[in-house]
């Protein structure tokens, strides 16, 4: 069984990987931000070379972080085929027309960047969640909501949550298996059948992976109250959080990133040869 | 020390659906004892553990840990600090993904410097024999580990009392091998009061005071000496250990041995003489 609650870690020592969580989490931000601000093909190639550094810097193989798009390929043709459909402008003769359809080349350019931008929107974060593991990413997003919890939102309990969440995953889907198996052995079937027919073979799986979830989380409870838990009031943890060169190094490199696409599209001054560039 | 007089306690209390699990139960357990609470399924044993640290109030009687009573919710955080409980399924004990992230919860709850939790976590797990799993996640491992992973992580928050409800009942031969080692020697070697509750009879044997329940009464307790009393153990739906059982048997066909027989050497021993 594949363990799901690594989500799609990808594990092995790396510079990324052992990178503060919350500078990732962060940098995350920033990149995806700085997605929306790219109007030429110069600012995809900059993003392009910062991508394929940081993924030669992680060590995850280039083929795990592109396979990252399979999920959302549908949306970019699907995007770009609109676009392209659908554009129109008075100002520019169609380099194609047959009946209402019209094709012009400003709209080619403006789906080519739309599919770029949706591609590299994907691949930012795709690196993040193979960096980066479940736990991690729920401390790191634990501390930095922090300041949250002073507006008494229950930062703490949802982290909390969240790991116990990511915890059970695994345990679940164990059950999950031993249910379907115990209802096979009686002749169910649930690969046969339609669409309807197959969700109503599902609910006698489903029923008794309810009642034994309620039973384990009662159990937790139990389990957890004996180990003097009573939320966050006094409690410390074993990992703390703490920046190293690396992340300020990181953080610099993110922010040159952001830098350098916002002068290419605001070309603050006025330097000739931004002008010049697609 | 641990001290319940008089309780009761009954299930849905008020409701329509009332279950009585313990009638009148009065017990005492004192520090650095190995006591086995025995009982079949549905004699109240497991209420027990529950009254013993806080998780259920009483519905008539007190219980008190060191003094402190568990019906006032301002004892409940000192009274588990002291009472730690390990339950029956170790599934559902774990609260993290990661081994040392799990044994470090009850400390963290405690509110300690993070050094001190590693060195507890460390200290912990090394004691339940577990050291190298540290970073590994639990889901991988036997069940006996994982029981064992379960009992460092209430380790680590240093009760001077240990509660096994059933702690072993899920686990295979070798597993409960593994768990019952590390207990036995918690109790022996760093004076830790263990109460264990079984139904196993085996596992019983290793306790220096058993107490039988049963319908929610003790129906007797003492020391090794209670195995020589078929009866009561076999009245209370439990099984004398095997070597008790022969030897009940041959004293039955007019064998005449001597002492009390409990554990394997003790029936070789008396056979041989």
């Amino acid at each position: 069984m594949k363990d799901v609650s690594f989500g799609q870690y990808y594990p092995v020592e790396s510079p990324v990987h052992r990178l503060d969580p919350r500078v990732k989490l962060l940098a995350s931000v920033v990149y995806i931000v700085s997605m929306f601000f790219i109007r030429k093909f110069t600012g995809f190639a900059v993003t392009a070379v910062f991508l394929t550094a940081a993924i030669l810097c992680s060590r995850v193989p280039l083929g795990k972080v592109l396979r990252s798009v399979r999920a959302v390929l549908f949306l970019v043709v699907f995007t770009v085929i609109m676009s392209v459909l659908f554009y129109s402008t008075k100002t520019e003769q169609p380099l194609w027309a047959w009946r209402f359809i019209r094709i012009y080349k400003k709209g080619l350019i403006n789906a080519a960047r739309m599919g770029l931008r949706l591609i590299f929107l994907v691949l930012g974060p795709a690196l993040l969640t193979l960096t980066t593991t479940p736990v991690e990413l729920t401390d790191g997003l634990e501390s930095l909501l922090k300041p949250l919890a002073l507006m008494h939102l229950p930062v703490h309990e949802l982290a909390i949550i969240m790991s116990i969440a990511l915890r059970l995953i695994p345990t679940l889907t164990e059950e999950t298996e031993k249910i379907m198996n115990a209802q096979k052995a009686r002749c169910a079937d649930f690969d046969t059948g339609n669409i309807f027919k197959r969700a109503k073979a599902l609910l006698p799986i489903l029923i008794p992976l309810f009642v034994s979830s309620f039973r384990r989380a009662d159990e937790l409870a139990d389990a957890m109250d004996s180990r003097c838990y009573r939320g966050a009031k006094g409690r410390t943890r074993m990992k703390v959080l703490k920046l190293h060169a690396r992340d300020f190094v990181a953080a610099f490199v993110m922010l040159a990133l952001l830098f350098a696409v916002l002068l290419l599209r605001y070309n603050w001054f006025g330097w000739a040869f931004i002008g010049v560039l697609v | 020390m641990i001290e319940i007089k008089n309780v009761q306690y009954i299930y849905n209390a008020g409701g329509d659906d009332t279950k009585e699990a313990l009638r009148d139960v009065s017990l005492t357990v004192q520090d650095g004892e190995f006591v086995a609470l025995c009982g079949h399924n549905g004699s109240g044993k497991s209420t027990l553990a529950k009254l013993m640290n806080g998780l259920i109030e009483p519905t008539r009687g007190t219980v008190t840990v060191d003094g402190l009573v568990t019906s006032d919710k301002k004892n409940l955080f000192d009274i588990r600090k002291t009472v730690g409980v390990v339950f029956q399924n170790p599934d559902n004990q774990m609260v993290a993904s990661v081994i040392e992230d799990d044994v470090a919860f009850g400390p963290e709850n405690l509110g300690l410097p993070p050094a001190q939790i590693e060195e507890r976590v460390q200290w912990a797990l090394a004691s339940v024999g577990m050291q190298e799993h540290r970073k590994g996640t639990p889901f991988r491992l036997s069940g006996g580990q994982k029981q064992r992973i379960a009992i460092a992580g209430v380790l680590a928050i240093k009760p001077r009392v240990m509660v096994l409800d059933e702690s072993t009942a899920m686990l295979d031969p070798v597993g409960r091998e593994e768990v019952l080692e590390v207990v036995t020697r918690l109790n022996r070697e760093e004076g830790m009061t263990v109460i264990m509750i079984t139904h196993f009879m085996e596992e019983a044997a290793l306790a220096d005071r058993i107490v039988v329940l049963n319908r929610g009464m003790v129906a007797g307790e003492g020391g090794k000496e209670i195995f020589a009393d078929r009866a009561l153990i076999e009245n209370a739906g439990l099984e004398l250990p095997l070597s008790a059982r022969v030897a009940a048997d041959l004293r039955e066909r007019g064998l005449a041995l001597d002492g009390n027989v409990t554990l394997p050497e003790e029936l070789i021993n008396a056979l041989c003489r």
